[in-house]
């Protein structure tokens, strides 16, 4: 097939479909076996240096930060993170160091807050690279992988700068000798998705919209769900048509309630603006970064001490209030609020 | 009653112009910011039944309360579906959204976006955030409104980055680059002007500007020469029932819609 252009951003990803069919065949368990387990275990055996990483969501919503939390106080490094949108999720894992290099559909804004700071101090040092994509390319990169295939044809991307510094190539139509986009399919090495529930064998339910996790799923070879809670097999029999993700792409379950604080779980629990705010202002600067990590992340044993040290039930309960639209939003970045 | 220009704020002008321009019984992709605002202002006046999709999923809520991201619960609140981005991007693709909203730190004459980076790649002087969905609602719905400060540094001769694809470099630039025909940016929306693009030439063109507002001030605020036609027209005033709706029930605290105080 002929080249008619192409980006000069570095493929990070794995691509190649066949490849991936055999690492299946040898490494992925089609038994229904229990794989509930803890998250300091999920993180030491399927996180390792230097891999390919993505979280579900939208970088700040049902995000798992207890999973981003737990690979920061590892001390992981230099992993490849596929930022999809990346928004608090990719802002963490830079301000831990963790991350070298980023793909990036969005990274370095904080939506309605503003900047990213920790993410930004590293690409404007140079050390975090970043190959660019839009949220389409990366959603339909997913979905590429997710359908076993090496990439696939989009319309959009085209003509800008943001393909030329991608790793996407243009080609024709053998149908209708248009010019068209193909993005290469994006096999991250290991992937972590916070859903509302699932059996122990990892059937998954999420309510609401579900962003790009159907392809994220499909697509990673290690997949770590971690879940507000575990049901029963009946609970995921009873109404089959809301599985989202079925057990065999599943390696491990989490059992953590509140697992996707500070982001927004919908139906559960809004933002926690006070704590992203206070570490916005907070990562302004290295020392107030590392102060910040020191407090929230290496110094706490685990998850729930995260939760004890952020407000506990109080604040918790709060932000169920907030999500349901029963309290007033309180956040350091509005003026009068 | 009449208004006077010392009754709103100028930014308030801008989103009351963005939101006239959206048509009832029409689709909007809205991005993070004035966008939303803008939706939600049409949806509550003269646009009833205009469609609000928001990236990650939402399609069609009756947002209750100013989305924080264009992801969170609140673009699915009471919606039509609690969808993907698959499903939002696909119909984009399939040519279902009339509209699609977006702002940029950068925008230049022929309408191009920069939302990636200052100085260059590599090595910026800036870091910005990239596309997100910018890129694909630049690329693929009909019709592209661009928000923005009229500013110097904003209103530009070329772009330091195209991150969404505008006019190019001119004419036909779109259709030879494969981006689906009939498609590329509609109006800037900024807080002194509305401006369209020429026909033949692809270039940004003044359409109306805001009352109050001189051409000397559009022009000594952008960083090229807009095509300027005999007849520019005067923006019509915000009402009151536009004002009490963006202060009241659509962004009380100002955070993207600052009140005059």
């Amino acid at each position: 097939m002929e080249i008619l252009a192409e980006g000069r951003g570095e493929l990070l990803s794995r691509v190649d479909p066949e490849e991936h069919r055999e690492w299946v065949l040898k490494e992925k368990n089609r038994s229904l076996d229990d794989k509930t387990t803890t998250l300091s275990e999920a993180v030491s055996k399927y996180v390792k240096d230097d891999l390919y990483i993505a979280f579900g969501g939208f970088g700040h919503v049902r995000t798992s930060f207890c999973a981003i939390y737990e690979i920061v106080r590892q001390g992981r490094r230099n992993l490849t993170m596929a930022a999809k949108p990346g928004v608090h999720d990719v802002e963490i894992m830079a301000a831990g160091g963790c991350i070298s290099k980023v793909d990036r559909a969005y990274a370095g804004g904080h939506e309605v807050r503003g900047l990213s700071p920790a993410f930004r101090r590293a690409v404007e040092s140079g050390t975090i690279g970043v190959v660019e994509w839009s949220n389409a390319g990366f959603e339909w990169r997913l979905k590429a992988a997710g359908m076993g295939l090496p990439f696939i044809p989009t319309r959009t991307m085209l003509g800008s700068d943001t393909m030329k510094e991608s790793a996407a190539k243009v080609i024709e139509c053998p149908y209708t000798g248009r010019r068209l986009l193909a993005v290469p399919a994006c096999y991250p090495d290991v992937s972590f998705i916070h859903v509302d529930r699932c059996d122990k064998f990892g059937n998954a339910q999420i309510d609401g919209i579900t962003i790009m996790d159907y392809d994220l799923a499909r697509a990673s070879r290690r997949l770590v769900l971690t879940t507000e809670e575990v049901v029963d097999e009946r609970v995921i029999r009873a109404e089959p048509w809301r599985t989202i993700i079925p057990y065999y792409f599943v390696d491990a379950i989490v059992e953590i309630p509140y697992g996707a604080h500070p982001s927004n779980m919908p139906h559960r629990y809004y933002f926690d603006e006070e704590h992203i705010g206070n570490y916005l202002i907070k990562a302004k600067t290295t020392e107030g970064t590392k102060e910040y990590l020191d407090k929230y992340i290496h110094g706490v044993k685990n998850f729930d001490e995260y939760l004890d040290l952020v407000g506990g039930v109080k604040k918790l309960s709060y932000l169920r209030k907030l999500e349901q639209l029963r309290e007033m939003l309180k956040a350091p970045w509005i003026e009068g609020a | 009653m009449i208004m006077d220009i010392k009754d709103y704020s100028p930014t308030e002008m801008l989103a009351v112009a963005a939101s006239r321009l959206l048509k009832d019984k029409t689709t909007v992709f809205c991005g993070t910011g004035i966008p939303m605002v803008a939706g939600l202002l049409a949806q509550k006046t003269h646009a009833p039944n205009l469609v609000v999709v928001f990236e990650a999923g939402g399609i069609g809520p009756k947002v209750p309360t100013l989305p924080i991201s264009v992801g969170d619960s609140r673009t699915f609140h009471n919606a039509l579906l609690a969808g993907s981005m698959d499903d939002v991007m696909s119909a984009a693709q399939l040519g279902f959204l009339d509209y699609g909203f977006i702002g940029g730190a950068e925008i230049d004459k022929f309408g191009n976006v920069n939302s990636t980076c200052i100085g260059s790649h590599d090595r910026p002087k800036v870091c910005l955030p990239g596309s997100g969905g910018g890129n694909d609602v630049g690329s693929l719905c009909w019709k592209t409104i661009i928000t923005t400060p009229h500013e110097k540094r904003r209103l530009v001769e070329k772009v330091q980055f195209v991150t969404t694809p505008g006019y190019l470099d001119g004419p036909g630039a779109r259709e030879a680059a494969g981006l689906p025909a009939n498609t590329g940016p509609y109006r800037v929306v900024t807080n002194l002007a509305i401006l369209g693009f020429d026909e033949s030439t692809k270039v940004m063109r003044l359409l109306s500007m805001h009352p109050g507002v001189t051409l000397e001030q559009v022009r000594q605020n952008m960083g090229f020469e807009p095509l300027i036609t005999d007849k520019i027209e005067e923006t019509a005033y915000p009402t009151q029932e536009e004002l009490n709706i963006l202060r009241a029930e659509i962004d009380p605290y100002g955070i993207f819609v600052k009140q005059r105080r």
